[in-house]
């Protein structure tokens, strides 16, 4: 199983506490999470990606294993602790606007 | 005996005040969405149990919620958690697309920068929520850039009636300090096809069809802040107000000017009078007297506060030029608050009940049409939305 740590924001409208944990077909990457983590929380449509281009928003890191990966394409590999459910991947909030 | 229920947006939040029909004792729930900027909430004229609010983030983006029992639960309309295995989700309730097809659509084109360069259209929020009169399923929303987008079922997907983006004129609008917002959304009760919109800064415009096309109604209109003050478009219409026994009639707040239209718009005139400053955001209409109505002036378009440091609600009884200031229960020194446009309300007791909230946090309530005014609260986020309802 994938875990994906959410902000405090995004979990409330999700209606989560704590990790969410999904399950991915074929490779781990940033777009087959976000697209499980997407169909199994609709609410969270458009609040991490773009609904059109379907990139990451402006204010929106991904995070994991100690590592920035948000300028990362969206269909590479993440890092196997990832992949393994070892590690979570982390949706951050950026720190903007003091 | 009848309630009221207030409902307030701020910068970081939604609150809910209620109260029984004599408006002395409030119950305040929130925050609704904390941390979150919520622009705008509104109840439905056809069943007050539906509401609709913009909650926005400059991180996470638009979200559209609905509260089916008066605010005290909600819900984002098709964002239900889905249980594995994994449904087809349904709706996307915050996705609002432009619409460029060729059947409905109109091409995506620019408007004007600030520096007056040409600058693609980009959605960025949902300022104002007008629910039907008629259908609790059916609200239009005014957005950053400026469209109007409407949905059928109960805000769940959503779609753009692009003939006003696609007016002619779009090149030329240009966003005012907020952005390029469409902040007002008026309909009219006697027509369902007929609405009235107005943009920041393009102004005021109506639709005989339903949406379908759109004409420009600024005629009368003088900005001395754009090059040909009496242009078509590219007037900083701040808000409009109606009355629902006479919908010919408006009033409007200008960037400057409060002005007065008895013909649907089609012209209009001056009626500032004797205010103070003809500046401001907020114009509403006092519920049974259709020739009352309020203003709040603000000293000027760069003093965002009131003249003299003294928090006055103007009211004229004859339908502009003669306004009375209105102070009992309001700070008359050392007040430097502002009153958003969709900050005002008034409700539909007798007598009128009106209703404001500033940036600095107070909502102010007064029971008697405006002669005395008493905070509900004090100290809530930077206020940028007051909605009243009248429930049975």
């Amino acid at each position: 199983m994938i875990r994906v740590v959410l902000p405090a924001h995004l979990r409330t409208l999700a209606h989560v506490d704590g990790e969410v944990t999904l399950q991915v077909e074929g490779p781990v990457t940033q777009r087959s999470v976000l697209d499980a983590l997407e169909a199994r929380y609709p609410a969270l449509r458009g609040t991490i990606r773009d609904h059109v281009t379907q990139r990451r928003r402006p204010f929106v890191r991904f995070f994991a294993c100690e590592q920035d990966l948000s300028h990362e394409p969206p269909d590479a590999p993440l890092p196997e602790a990832v992949a393994t459910g070892a590690e979570p991947l982390l949706v951050v909030g950026a720190i903007a606007g003091g | 005996m009848s309630s009221i229920r207030v409902l307030v947006g701020t910068r970081k939040g939604a609150f809910v005040l209620t109260s029984d029909g004599k408006r002395r004792r409030w119950e305040i729930s929130g925050p609704h969405f904390g941390g979150w900027e919520i622009y705008h909430l509104k109840g439905s004229p056809a069943d007050p149990s539906r509401l609709y609010a913009s909650q926005t983030s400059g991180w996470f983006g638009q979200i559209i919620q609905r509260s089916s029992n008066g605010g005290k639960t909600w819900e984002v309309p098709g964002g239900e958690k889905i249980p594995e295995p994994y449904d087809p989700p349904g709706g996307v309730s915050n996705k609002f697309v432009y619409d460029t097809s060729s059947e409905t659509g109109k091409p995506l084109t620019t408007h004007q920068w600030y520096d007056g360069t040409p600058h693609p259209w980009e959605f960025k929020r949902v300022w104002h929520l007008e629910p039907s009169l008629t259908d609790p399923d059916t609200v239009y929303a005014g957005v950053e850039d400026a469209a109007i987008f409407r949905s059928t079922d109960g805000g769940t997907t959503w779609h753009e009636l692009a003939g006003l983006r696609g007016h002619p004129s779009g090149p030329a609008w240009q966003p005012g300090a907020g952005g390029m917002c469409l902040h007002t959304i008026v309909l009219d009760p006697t027509d369902p096809k007929r609405m009235y919109i107005a943009i920041s800064a393009a102004g005021t415009f109506r639709t005989d069809d339903g949406g379908k096309t759109w004409k420009p109604i600024n005629r009368g209109l003088q900005s001395l802040y754009i090059p040909d003050p009496t242009a078509e478009v590219g007037h900083c219409v701040h808000r409009i107000a109606m009355h629902r026994a006479r919908p010919g009639v408006l009033f409007m707040q200008k960037h400057w000017d409060v002005m007065r239209s008895d013909d649907a718009g089609e012209s209009w005139r001056e009626i500032s009078g004797n205010l103070p400053s003809d500046f401001g955001f907020p114009v509403e209409v006092h519920a049974h007297e259709p020739d009352t109505i309020y203003v709040v002036p603000i000293k000027s378009d760069s003093e965002h506060y009131p003249p003299d440091g003294k928090l006055r609600v103007y009211r004229s009884r004859t339908g502009g030029d003669e306004w009375e200031a209105l102070t009992k229960g309001l700070p008359q020194n050392n007040c430097y608050v502002n009153v958003l446009r969709d900050a005002m309300a008034v409700d539909a007791l007798d007598p009128c009940g009106v209703y404001f909230g500033t940036t600095g946090g107070q909502v102010y309530a007064s029971a008697d049409a405006g002669d005395t005014w008493a905070p509900i609260v004090r100290d809530l986020p930077a206020v940028l939305s007051v909605e009243a309802q009248t429930l049975p």
